[in-house]
């Protein structure tokens, strides 16, 4: 058994969002560079080489990445010999008051989603925790904006689509989407669960560095088949055309119901943010 | 093709634009997102004037973050331009001559921008660091209340821009595409 105070958990969080948010990480770097060099087409290679001054210049100036900070999507790994003094959620959303205050980051949380009034500090934070084996915690923040979030779809298949109907699913997801999740894009793709576990595997889909593929050797053809077909589309950076439409496919698999086939389709786009740390 | 524009610009050279051009942007910018344009909207439907001048003016579509101490703006990318759509084509018909923001437009807008000689230009979306690195100066004009949503005039210099559609309607978001798939992917 491990003791955890909850004041060292809102202190990670919040340094956790400012850190996600100035920053892009090394992998979501290497697979923008990689994707300027392999790019044909001229007016996409520099789009992708002002992308990289942009990584540069949040960093000279301590400035967020992007405006859209997002909403701080927490991931918590909780393991279930831990004990945490003190509440537990209190602790992520003061986290996530302190770092969008400390940090300068842009609050843009509406507390109620028909009266739309914002919240002022970019609380609630969206919060998933899984149980793990041990004491350990590892808590991971990724700031999710919603030129790209909006672009998202979720379908419920038939089993006898397989294969080919997800991947037309994903494929007109992207092209309907075009210019406005900013490409180059990420896309997440979760399939199988239920209703609502698809959706979540899309969204931990994105957690996945770009550079590692689906472990799973079925999946991981799936990934890089989806990407030359998305980048066959030719929508490009921006949308202005080009190859590079997406950095990468991350696909999460999860056993399914004998008469169903859902997917979703997360999309996140070159501003693709997440950071974390142990406890 | 790349031009460095300055606001107020002539007629003469945004009709040359043509979608798919380069553009380093400098001079007075004013900021404004979905809310502003409501309001400015309603300023028209009560007769009165918009709270700046909008004859021969520039626009970005932008909610920066907030600005550290001794910076006049934070991280500063464009927004969907595609919100602003609704109240477009009234500040057109005022003199709006430059929009500035990302991703598509309706064929109202495009229509109103053939009309009335005006061009939109896209910011590279998500580049906020980059695109506040081209900003010098940022004072408020009004509607604080807004956050940052309120509208600021921006001095700029040398943004970098890429003419989205021009001022006869030509569509980069489709003509790019189009030229890829032909030249290379064929
Ligand atoms: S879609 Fe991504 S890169 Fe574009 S504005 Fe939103 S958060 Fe930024």
């Amino acid at each position: 058994m491990k003791n955890i105070d909850s004041k060292v958990i809102e202190d990670t969080v919040a340094r956790l969002c400012i850190e996600a948010n100035l920053r892009l990480p090394p992998d979501v770097i290497n697979a923008i560079e990689s994707a300027e060099k392999a790019e044909p087409w001229d007016g996409a290679k520099r789009i992708l080489s002002l992308l990289g001054d942009n990584v540069r210049i949040a960093s000279e100036k301590t400035l967020p990445v992007c405006q859209d900070t997002g909403m701080a999507c927490v991931f918590v790994e909780l393991g279930q010999d831990v004990h945490i003094d003190g509440d537990f959620e209190e602790a992520v959303n003061n986290g996530v008051r302190r770092g969008y205050g400390e940090g300068y980051l842009r609050k843009s949380v509406v507390c109620d989603p028909l009266r739309r009034v914002n919240t002022g500090d970019n609380t609630p934070a969206l919060l998933t925790v899984k149980l793990t084996r041990g004491d350990k915690m590892r808590i991971t923040v990724m700031p999710k904006g919603f030129g790209s979030e909006n672009m998202s779809a979720l379908k419920m298949l038939k089993p006898a689509d397989g294969f080919e109907g997800v991947k037309n699913f994903v494929l007109e997801t992207v092209e309907k989407a075009g210019a406005n999740p900013c490409p180059p894009i990420i896309v997440g793709v979760g399939i199988g669960g239920s209703f609502d576990k698809a959706a979540y595997l899309a969204k931990h889909a994105l957690l996945r560095p770009v550079d590692e593929p689906n472990p799973d050797e079925y999946y991981a053809a799936l990934e890089s088949e989806l990407m030359d077909k998305i980048n066959a589309l030719g929508i490009g950076p921006q949308g202005f055309g080009g190859k590079t439409t997406a950095l990468a496919v991350l696909i999460e698999a999860m056993p399914t119901h004998v008469a169903g086939l859902p997917v979703a389709v997360n999309i996140s786009c070159h501003a693709t943010r997440r950071a974390s740390a142990s406890l | 093709m790349e031009y460095r524009i300055s606001v107020p610009a002539s007629e003469e050279e945004l009709k040359k634009l043509r979608a798919g051009d380069s553009v380093l942007l400098s001079g007075t910018v004013y900021t404004a997102r979905d809310a502003a344009h409501k309001r400015i909207c309603e300023c028209f439907d009560n007769g009165e004037p918009a709270p700046f001048e909008l004859k021969g003016s520039a626009i970005y579509y932008v909610g920066p973050t907030p600005e550290h101490d001794g910076c006049c703006i934070g991280s500063a990318g464009p927004t969907t331009s595609g919100r602003m759509d609704a109240y477009a084509p009234r500040l057109l018909d005022a003199g709006l001559k430059i929009m500035i923001g990302k991703g598509n437009r309706s064929d109202e807008v495009v229509n109103s921008m053939i009309k009335n000689g005006a061009v939109y230009l896209a910011a590279i979306g998500g580049a906020g660091a980059l695109m506040a690195a081209s900003i010098e100066q940022a004072e408020l004009v009004c509607w604080e209340d807004l956050g940052c949503e309120a509208v600021r005039r921006l001095t700029v210099k040398d943004m970098p821009l890429t003419v989205a559609i021009d001022s006869q309607g030509n569509d980069l978001y489709k003509l790019g595409r189009e030229q890829y798939l032909k030249e290379v992917e064929k």
